[in-house]
């Protein structure tokens, strides 16, 4: 997506630096505050964190905070498996699904494709907050390990009409004559698919895996609706434990926060160029 | 794949699609039966039973009392979900509007400038933009959180510095009040759905031909009519996509609210989400699903509005 650089007549002069350096410092200060707060917090003791009036920085940076929290009651090693295992087993389900739907509908039309791709819209509207009651109903007698199958299948579910849309316009980006080159050349259709259409739609597929990773990672009301025994619950549901009626560990708290939220930055830093065209590609032409 | 239809077939070509028409159908069904799967259990079936559900009825346990439907009992009965006793019906479903309306227009608006400074071109664009994505990347129950320890009245840094800053006489207890919670949590709303409509906007911004404002340059328009005439226009379809998206998700944003207010019970704060767990967990899957149905309904009506007064699929001229 490279904009040629050139001077045009007078709609693009260069923009004053003051606007600029305000801009940018205004950006880092309004979207970095929530998060400095949060790694502050983190480094403190839990003294430091409930002293009235509290104080702005530690009096040392309690890294050890980063060690310790695993020892603690809640068990975060126990929420962060969880997580991982939901937002993991989600997005291979969604890769697994999404993909041939989205070939099969950019590729090919057909009797009630229009349908098809209004019930994938349908979907978009539903979440899983205004439905968690039926899914309550549906999924309350999965107990134990099973309530993250439940988990891994809701968020699938309710992630799959974004994926679809958003491959399926990548899909239909790539000319069709490439595929029609390789049936000539005697590969099957499935075959096709993997072999010569995936490779090339390779980024589109990238962003909406990471986007159904990063939803079912910070899921949220399925998860709190559904899992009681406290050993299974995901981080989202599972953090708020960290402030009990007498003691409140905030401290751990945003430690916690910070773990969780690093490997989910750093994945979004790796789309993010691609994120301006992929988040469009299928509804905005 | 397809048939060319000569005009010597156009006779029984009705009878031929019919029948290659089927065929198609079958030749689709592998490549969407997983999507379809997934979609009737885990989407539509739940819908189904919670309708279903919203007309028997259940204790607080789940555990379903008598077998008989209970009419409409769930819904406006003596302890229905519109009209359970103490719970304020009208100030909640307002909240619901002005949550969604407030929200969503103050997100829009700001991201309108937001992505128009960030479709500048400058040293560092790049790293800025990934300042724009944290509220995203980073989950809304953790986000949340911080705000709610910052606004705490005796240990909240964000209270100490605001008394700091001499913009408050003295610290308060923002998430213990209904009514403060509530705009405290719309602020909060608006801060983790800027990313995602700044960066459809952005996408919009760089599918505006430079020569169209090239053109209107030259005919002698200003930067803010360029913006207004020209640029907005071109924007619509992405600021349409953005803006429903942000209702579905605003409407059904639960965490925020949940986490930020600190207020048990039946209170004004609450918007028909939130009070729909406070039902679950209250009165039980029955009178809950009843009010989970009007809720959808509620949702399905503000985003038929939305598509009545927009048109977001009418053509630019």
């Amino acid at each position: 997506m490279a904009r040629t650089r050139s001077v045009r007549g007078g709609i693009n002069k260069p923009p004053s630096p003051w606007v600029i350096a305000l801009g940018s410092i205004a950006i880092v200060v309004f979207f970095g505050f929530p998060y400095a707060l949060m790694f502050i917090s983190s480094l403190k003791t839990r003294l430091e964190i409930t002293n009235i009036p509290p104080d702005y920085f530690p009096a040392t940076p309690r890294f050890d905070n980063y060690l310790t929290v695993w020892a603690s009651e809640v068990d975060p090693a126990s929420s962060l498996l969880a997580t991982a295992v939901i937002a993991l087993g989600a997005t291979l389900l969604v890769l697994l699904v999404a993909t041939p739907a989205a070939y099969y509908v950019a590729r090919f039309r057909f009797p009630g494709r229009m349908v098809f791709l209004l019930l994938v819209l349908c979907t978009q509207m539903l979440q899983p907050t205004v439905l968690a009651v039926g899914l309550f109903q549906e999924f309350k007698g999965w107990q134990g390990y099973a309530v993250w199958a439940a988990l891994i299948l809701i968020n699938a579910a309710f992630n799959l009409s974004f994926a679809i849309w958003i491959m399926q316009a990548f899909f239909a980006s790539v000319p069709k004559e490439i595929d029609e080159a390789a049936l000539i050349d005697g590969l099957g259709r499935l075959q096709t698919m993997f072999r010569i259409s995936l490779p090339l739609v390779w980024p589109g597929i990238v962003t909406a895996i990471v986007f159904v990773f990063v939803n079912s990672w910070n899921e949220f009301s399925a998860a709190f609706i559904l899992v009681q025994q406290t050993n299974l619950q995901p981080l989202t549901v599972s953090m708020p434990r960290f402030l009990g009626l007498y003691i409140k560990d905030w401290q751990y708290l945003f430690t916690v926060a910070m773990i969780a939220i690093v490997p989910v930055v750093i994945l979004f830093s790796f789309i993010e160029r691609r994120l301006i065209g992929g988040l469009t590609a299928g509804s905005v032409k | 794949m397809s048939l060319t239809a000569t005009p010597s077939m156009v006779r029984d070509s009705t009878r031929r699609r019919k029948r290659s028409g089927t065929h198609a159908v079958l030749t689709a069904l592998p490549w969407l039966v997983p999507t379809l799967v997934l979609i009737l259990g885990v989407v539509l079936y739940p819908a189904a039973l919670m309708i279903y559900t919203s007309f028997f009825k259940y204790n607080n346990r789940g555990i379903q009392r008598g077998d008989a439907p209970v009419g409409l009992d769930n819904y406006i009965g003596t302890a229905g979900a519109l009209t359970f006793p103490g719970v304020p019906v009208g100030r909640i479903l307002l909240n619901t509007v002005l949550w969604v309306a407030v929200v969503v227009l103050i997100t829009v608006v700001l991201s309108l400038a937001l992505a128009q400074f960030l479709n500048l071109e400058f040293r560092g664009r790049k790293a800025l933009r990934l300042f724009v994505i944290l509220p995203w990347a980073c989950s809304v129950v953790m986000t949340a959180t911080v705000f709610r320890y910052g606004l705490q009245e005796n240990v909240g840094l964000f209270n100490r510095l605001l008394v700091d800053t001499g913009i408050l006489q003295r610290a308060q207890a923002w998430t213990k009040d209904p009514t403060s919670a509530f705009w405290v949590a719309v602020f909060v709303a608006i801060y983790v759905s800027l990313p995602f409509t700044t960066y459809t906007i952005l996408a919009g911004l760089q599918a505006v031909p430079d020569d169209v404002r090239e053109a209107a340059h030259v005919d002698g328009a200003d930067g803010l009519r360029r913006y207004w005439f020209i640029v907005l226009p071109l924007l619509r379809p992405a600021i349409a996509v953005a803006a429903l998206i942000n209702i579905i998700n605003v409407f059904n944003s639960l965490p925020i609210l949940r986490l930020l207010q600190e207020t048990p019970g039946y209170h004004t704060g609450h918007i028909t989400t939130t009070l729909m767990f406070e039902y679950q967990r209250a009165l039980g899957p029955g009178v809950s699903s009843a009010l989970s149905v009007l809720n959808f309904i509620f949702c399905l009506v503000i985003i038929a509005i939305y598509l009545a007064i927009v048109q977001p699929t009418k053509e630019v001229a």
